[in-house]
């Protein structure tokens, strides 16, 4: 067996992970690795599970089957019952420390309306970290500069465009420099001339070296920005690769058909 | 047809009596609208719970004030507790607890309307950044869904301050029992119970201003 250094070690993992919704089974079992740096593309059609695994990674949704581990430590208590089946009890205590260090970025932000724009960056400094409200401010007006809005820091999220606001989104959850950052579907719900701003954002983020996840429909987009692809279809990883590897030479008949489908109009 | 000759001025002789009506009216009102808020609130978390159980009895108690009238519980609270527990209670007490019992249910539906309004976006936006629920609720929801139940929780009160006349069948001294005394020593119902609206009139259209004046300055943020 090789010897894992520590930086090699996946800082997020998961094996085998399963969610239903009733008796619909959206996740049929995924096996994943993130290392340190990766930045992973998630693609697939609508209904492929996507943005379930992604919000199963950070808990907005708890997975019904499977492991997720954090920097080698899985998360929740298993429990086995009689018949030897595993149930797993996620305590709010365990998900909010994951979600500390697993941030996400939503497809409708999700910004706090009653809080201008600095104030939503501060919001988990103060309430999750404890930062003082000063240290706080200080922060969250240098990550709103970074994603070029130090000029909006008293503005509420209705007075911006989607765009800003998505901004204002992804300045909130580096604000709280997550080891992972979630992004599902970023650009999904703007004008089209507003995507670029967001993902030029996102690209930055990616020559830091941040690790990050992210589901989209903009393959050109996932080429650029993505180490690694994984083509999720009905609830399973179909295939999964470099980038190069996914989108200019895809291995599986079904991936070939989708990316065709997927950029049969681009210019 | 014989021409009604209108006497107001025997009824306002009677005016520290109405006076007294007033103040019997405002004192359960407040009362019960106070202990309604904290009732209310017991019953939208019991509504909200995670627990089946604590659901089933929050939603029980809510349907049971919705669908039985007032009167039956005002004389419920006076006349059962001696039979059935040997427990006198003064129509004061009575009425403050049929009324706070009864407008717990109506401000936990306040409650629970206003803060499941706020869409699940805000939840995930808060917990996603590791907030507990209880931080997201006091710092995220409640924030918002208080100026959603502005409106609703006025509504509420004044039904209360209506429903509080009901008091009178106890004989408790608020604005409608003391009206009632007042329009069998004058023999004046007609003027008395004018007069009568027109002091909850003016009562409520105080408060509503009051009200209005609050909600605005919320909204302002």
């Amino acid at each position: 067996m090789n010897d894992t250094t520590p930086t090699d070690a996946p800082i997020l993992r998961c094996e085998g992970l399963r969610k239903s919704f009733g008796n619909l089974e959206v996740l049929k079992g995924i096996d994943l690795d993130v290392k340190r740096g990766d930045r992973i593309a998630i693609i697939g059609g609508s209904g492929s599970g996507k943005s379930t695994f992604l919000r199963c990674l950070n808990f907005m949704e708890q997975p019904t089957g499977g492991k997720v581990i954090l920097d080698g430590e899985r998360i929740g208590t298993p429990r086995t019952g009689r018949d030897g089946s595993e149930t797993v009890t996620y305590r709010e205590r365990d998900l909010m420390s994951v979600r500390k260090r697993v941030g996400m970025v939503f497809q409708q932000f999700n910004l706090f309306p009653h809080m201008s724009t600095i104030e939503n960056v501060m919001e988990g400094l103060v309430t999750v970290l404890r930062q003082s409200k000063s240290a706080a401010r200080t922060r969250a007006a240098e990550q709103l500069d970074r994603v070029g809005l130090g000029d909006k820091l008293d503005v509420y999220p209705s007075r911006l465009s989607g765009g800003q606001q998505q901004r204002v989104a992804i300045a909130r959850a580096l604000a709280m420099d997550p080891e992972v950052l979630l992004f599902d579907e970023p650009t999904s719900s703007l004008d089209p001339e507003l995507v670029g701003e967001v993902l030029r954002t996102i690209l930055a983020l990616a020559e830091d070296g941040r690790t990050m996840l992210l589901v989209t429909h903009e393959l050109g987009f996932a080429y650029r920005f993505a180490t690694h692809v994984i083509y999720l279809y009905d609830g399973v990883v179909h295939e999964t690769g470099t980038a190069e590897q996914v989108f200019r030479n895809p291995q599986k008949e079904k991936t070939r058909a989708f990316i065709a489908r997927s950029s049969e109009f681009s210019l | 047809m014989q021409q009604y000759e209108w006497d107001f001025g025997s009824v306002l002789t009677y005016w520290p009596m109405l006076l007294q009506g007033l103040w019997g009216t405002v004192a359960i009102s407040t009362l019960a609208i106070l202990l309604g808020i904290v009732g209310g609130g017991l019953v939208a978390a019991m509504r909200m719970s995670r627990y089946r159980s604590l659901r089933i009895l929050g939603t029980a108690y809510v349907e049971f004030y919705r669908n039985t009238p007032g009167i039956v519980h005002f004389f419920w609270v006076y006349y059962a507790p001696p039979v059935v527990a040997n427990v006198n209670l003064g129509p004061l007490e009575a009425a403050v607890i049929a009324l706070a019992t009864q407008s717990s249910a109506f401000y936990a539906e306040v409650l629970r309307g206003g803060i499941q309004s706020i869409g699940n976006g805000q939840w995930e936006g808060a917990t996603a950044l590791g907030m507990s629920s209880k931080d997201a609720l006091r710092r995220i929801i409640v924030p918002q869904a208080a100026r959603r139940m502005v409106a609703p929780f006025v509504e509420r009160s004044f039904e209360i301050i209506k429903t509080s006349s009901l008091a009178s069948t106890l004989a408790y001294g608020e604005l409608l029992y003391q009206g009632m005394q007042i329009a069998s020593i004058t023999y004046r119902p007609l003027e008395t119970y004018t007069l009568l609206a027109l002091i909850y009139f003016l009562l409520l259209y105080l408060l509503s201003s009051l009200a209005k004046f609050a909600e605005d300055r919320l909204q302002e943020v």
